[in-house]
This record gives structure tokens, C-alpha cells and sequence, in this order.
């Protein structure tokens, strides 16, 4: 077990040497959404009755910024360790690939939720939110960033450059994320679009993590549950499959 | 007793490329064994393939009795590498980057002792709070074989450890690895620098073009090329045509001659008496390892 604490605590670390760029950049882009979304829609976007807009934004923002922290974590770890060169101490030790997967797993799972605690701690200067379920928050907070981390570690031993670990982000991650309802509810989409939105699994994290604040969703957080655990562990088989057989890590 | 490096067999294609052609090597526990060859001959990847950074297409590797494919685990822990380029981690200084390497292998705190008797015996220690990104060359070189020395191992592969490294430092750096020989570990290096290998090494293989072409003690090696070298400094410079197919080379007034044995010595002497030139200065040279090298390398072809 130390061997994956070891890594687990670098990976912590490296984040939080950092953590200007890493934590508090995040939190700012993600406060900025908040005022500029909430002072145009406040008046006009009502989505669930008696919750107001900002209020329903703030779980979309938080589960956002989670998400996509968790997922730098991971891939921006492993392209940089690739690019340097330095990954090589990591293949050297007799570390084995779902160790591997559990240390990177974990410190995403880490930096994801202290991204997301953070901007959730800000926003309640804001605006009252309740919390209706609090398991269910932990749950997709816990499953969300897991599966970030796990799809994270995808990207960054796939991407050989830079550029393509940012073209992951831009064409896979930010479209998932934008369009998944962290801005509104899928129920005002024609309903071709909301079908569509179905097929997106950030969707489902949203969805169930905002049902956790307020007790009502656009679908049944027992659906979404679902989907968001069969996803992690779909992504999971993949990356550890992709470790086993050192994919573009061991030639 | 259970050879440290054990290779059978071992082929490695990269696509077209037949990198390694049936490599066999045994290396015994203790020895200090040197792998030469040109640019390309495939030491790296042979060394790539003993620390599990690439798989082989076919043949089998081990280190201590433990398969490197199928009990990597094991493998892992008894082999310190050092890799040939510079890399670091840029987030960590020297001392955390140390720990957490020898963390990986499984150890703790208790293991710290070791770390600073090695930072200490590659003089790091000045440098130990440094940032990585923040050494000089020749100090990441230090804190890369420091790297691959924290977890103890009783096998270390050097991949050309004195690569750009000024003189003082290449000393420092080979009493070092003396030091770790003596005290029980297998060295298993490769250089560039013939004569390290000659003043180093008790066995050297030499490879060519993925294949292993010459294997054997050091002092075999050197003695299968008896040739002598012949240095003559002539009045009037210059060779008689006789003499012309010994030349070796010219420089600065020198013509050095190879010789297979020393009777030849009286035969060229003659030569030069015959054609009325006059030797101002004779030295006799024995072969070195580096003749041996070029002798294999460059002429079997």
C-alpha cells in the first residue's frame, strides 16, 4: 500500500504546489458564471418553482468545475510526466496498473472535489441553498469526479502532444459539460434536443447532484444513479485495460 | 548461482525495424559488465527491455530468476536504471523527489537514512532542498543515479552515465559506482567511453546492428587483437612505399604504424635503414580496447 499512498500524495501535491492555478483560477471562472448568468436570467428563467435562478445554477456550476478538475488532474499529470520524460520513474517501480489507476483515480477524485467545495462554499454568499439529500450530493460528487479522473487518465495517455490533450478538452469536455444543463433545464429544449441530451452521461451527473439540493429533477435520480455508475465503470474496464497492456506507455 | 541478467533469445521489431536479432547474455552476480556498440546498435533498447519500458517480441529476460514479463513486480525491485536523457519532475526538490521514488517500492520512512547516504555519497547534499528544474546537468545527472539507487537495488544498468559530463565529475561518478560494485551490486553500464570500459569492466559484450558480435572478459578481448601500435618520428618525414599498407595515421610529425607482433619491429627498422631515413623517436603502444572495437565493429560488416 505505500507504494500507491506514495503516488496518491505526489499527485496531491502537485497539484497543490500549485494550487493558485489549480484551485483558486477554477473557483474565479466559475464565480464569474455565476454573476454574469444569474444578473441576465434572474428575472427571466424560472425552473423549478420557489427555487430561484441563481440558486439552481450554483449546483450546476459546482458540479462543473468538479468535473473538470477532476479531469486535469489526471490527464494534465500524465501528458506533462510523457512530455518530460519523467514518467519513466513511474514504470520503472514494481507499481501495478490498477495501482496506478487507484493512485491517479484518487488524487482527481481529491482535487475535484476541493475545486467544487470551494466554489460551493463561495456561491452560499450569494444565495440560501438548501440540501435536501446530502447522500445523494456525496454520491454524484464522489462518482462524477471518478469518472473525470478515470476519463482523464484516458486522455493523457492518449494525447502525445499538448494540443491534443486541449483538443480532448475543447471538442469532448467542454461540449459534454456546456450542454449537459448546468445553465437550464433540459425540459425547456424541443424535444429532439432534450432526447439528445440523454445520450450525454454529464447530464445525468447534473441532474442527479442538483436533485440532491433540491429534491427535484428532470428525471429520477435513481436513473441517473445508474447511468453515472455504469459509466464510471465502463471508462474504468477501458483505462485499466489501457494501463494493463501499457498502451503508448510500454512499447 | 542465479545469473543477475539472464537474456535468451530476445528479439525486438519496431514495425519494419529488427532492432535486437536473437540477443543470449548471462551476467553473473558482482560483475561490472560494460555494453558497447555504435549509435543505434540497440543497448538502449536492450536495457529498455530488461527494466519493462518496452516488451520484447519474442525471448525471454530476467533478472535474479525473476521474468521481467510475467514477474515484473519482482524484476522491478532488483534493478535500478539509470536512463540515458535528463528527466526530472519539475514540482519537487531533490530530497522529496527521492522519497517518493523509494515510496513507490514500497518503502517508508525508515528508508530515509539510506537516501541521505546516498545524496551525501554523490554529493547532493548542498543541492537536496533544490528544485530539479533548478540543477545544473551534471547535478540532475547525480540525482538520476540517486533516483535509481533509493530502493537498494542489487542490479543497476547505467545507460551512458558519463553522457556530457565534464572530466571531474565523470571520476567522481565512476569511484562511485566502484564503490557499488565492490560493495556487492552488478553494473551492468553503457558508454561511449572505450577506455572507461577497459579500465572499468571485467566483461564486455559489443553489439552491432541488434546483434551481439564479440563477448567476453576484457582482458580476452585485448588479447585476441595482439596488434601493437608503432609511433615514429622520421628524418626525412616520410614512409617508404614498403612500409605504406602498416600506416595507421599521421600527426604532428608522427607516422604510427599497427604491427600484428613486436618481431615485426626489426623487419620495418630495416626497411628504413635500406631507404636511408633515420628514426628520431620510436614508442610501441599496446593495443586498447578502442582498436578492438573498431577492429569488430568496423570491419565485420
Amino acid at each position: 500500500m505505500t507504494g500507491v499512498y506514495t503516488l496518491f500524495k505526489k499527485e496531491i501535491l502537485r497539484f497543490w504546489k500549485v494550487s493558485f492555478q489549480t484551485v483558486l483560477a477554477p473557483v474565479i471562472t466559475a464565480l464569474l458564471y455565476l454573476l454574469i448568468f444569474s444578473h441576465v436570467l434572474e428575472k427571466h428563467v424560472q425552473v423549478y418553482p420557489g427555487v430561484s435562478y441563481t440558486a439552481f445554477l450554483i449546483p450546476g456550476l459546482v458540479m462543473m468545475s468538479l468535473l473538470q478538475n477532476a479531469f486535469a488532474n489526471s490527464s494534465s499529470s500524465l501528458i506533462q510526466s510523457k512530455v518530460m520524460g519523467n514518467i519513466v520513474f513511474l514504470l520503472l517501480t514494481p507499481l501495478s496498473y490498477w495501482e496506478l489507476f487507484i493512485a491517479f483515480l484518487a488524487a482527481s477524485i481529491i482535487r475535484g472535489l476541493v475545486v467544487g467545495g470551494c466554489v460551493y462554499v463561495v456561491a452560499l454568499f450569494y444565495v440560501d441553498l438548501p440540501m435536501a439529500h446530502p447522500l445523494a450530493i456525496l454520491a454524484f460528487a464522489l462518482l462524477g469526479s471518478a469518472m473525470l479522473g478515470a476519463l482523464g487518465i484516458v486522455a493523457g495517455i492518449w494525447a502525445d502532444k499538448f494540443d491534443q490533450l486541449a483538443a480532448f478538452q475543447n471538442f469532448i469536455i467542454m461540449p459534454l459539460s456546456f450542454l449537459s444543463g448546468v445553465f437550464y433545464s433540459i425540459h425547456s429544449l424541443p424535444p429532439f434536443w432534450q432526447k439528445v441530451s440523454h445520450l450525454n452521461p454529464f447530464f445525468y451527473m447534473i441532474d442527479g447532484f442538483r436533485y440532491g439540493f433540491f429534491g427535484q429533477a428532470d428525471i429520477s435520480p435513481t436513473i441517473s444513479l445508474t447511468v453515472v455508475a455504469i459509466s464510471f465503470l465502463a471508462l474504468s474496464w477501458l483505462t485499466l485495460r489501457m494501463l494493463k497492456n501499457g498502451y503508448k506507455l510500454r512499447g | 548461482m542465479i545469473p543477475a541478467i539472464k537474456i535468451e533469445q530476445v528479439h525486438k521489431s519496431f514495425g519494419a525495424l529488427h532492432a535486437l536479432q536473437g540477443i543470449d547474455l548471462s551476467i553473473a552476480q558482482g560483475e561490472f559488465f560494460a555494453l558497447l556498440g555504435p549509435n543505434g546498435a540497440g543497448k538502449s533498447t536492450l536495457i529498455n527491455l530488461l527494466a519493462g519500458l518496452l516488451r520484447p517480441t519474442s525471448g525471454t529476460l530476467s533478472v535474479l530468476g525473476h521474468d521481467v514479463m510475467t514477474d515484473s513486480r519482482n524484476s522491478r525491485r532488483l534493478l535500478g536504471v539509470v536512463p540515458q536523457e535528463l528527466v526530472f519532475d519539475p514540482f519537487f526538490n531533490v530530497r522529496e523527489m527521492l522519497r517518493f521514488q523509494a515510496g513507490y517500492f514500497g518503502f517508508g520512512r525508515e528508508n530515509d537514512a539510506w537516501i541521505d547516504e546516498v545524496i551525501e555519497g554523490l554529493g547532493l547534499t548542498d543541492k537536496a532542498h533544490t528544485n530539479m528544474r533548478a540543477l545544473s546537468g551534471g547535478m540532475k545527472r547525480r540525482a538520476l543515479i540517486a533516483q535509481a539507487l533509493v530502493h537498494k537495488p542489487p542490479v543497476v544498468v547505467l545507460d551512458e552515465p558519463t553522457a556530457g559530463v565534464d572530466v571531474e565529475l565523470r571520476q567522481m561518478l565512476w569511484e562511485f559506482i566502484k564503490k557499488l560494485n565492490r560493495e556487492g551490486h552488478t553494473i551492468i553500464l553503457t558508454t561511449h567511453y572505450l577506455e572507461e570500459a577497459e579500465t572499468l569492466c571485467s566483461r564486455v559484450a559489443m553489439l552491432k546492428q541488434g546483434k551481439i558480435v564479440a563477448l567476453d572478459s576484457t582482458e580476452n578481448l585485448l588479447n585476441r587483437y595482439p596488434g601493437k601500435h608503432l609511433r615514429l618520428k622520421l628524418e626525412p618525414s616520410r614512409l617508404p612505399e614498403s612500409l605504406r599498407p602498416l600506416l595507421r595515421g599521421e600527426e604532428s610529425g608522427f607516422h604510427t604504424l599497427a604491427l600484428n607482433e613486436a618481431a615485426q619491429l626489426e623487419g620495418v627498422l630495416a626497411e628504413l635503414r635500406n631507404a636511408g631515413i633515420r628514426v628520431e623517436d620510436l614508442q610501441l603502444i599496446e593495443a586498447d580496447l578502442e582498436d578492438v572495437f573498431v577492429q569488430i565493429v568496423g570491419n565485420r560488416a
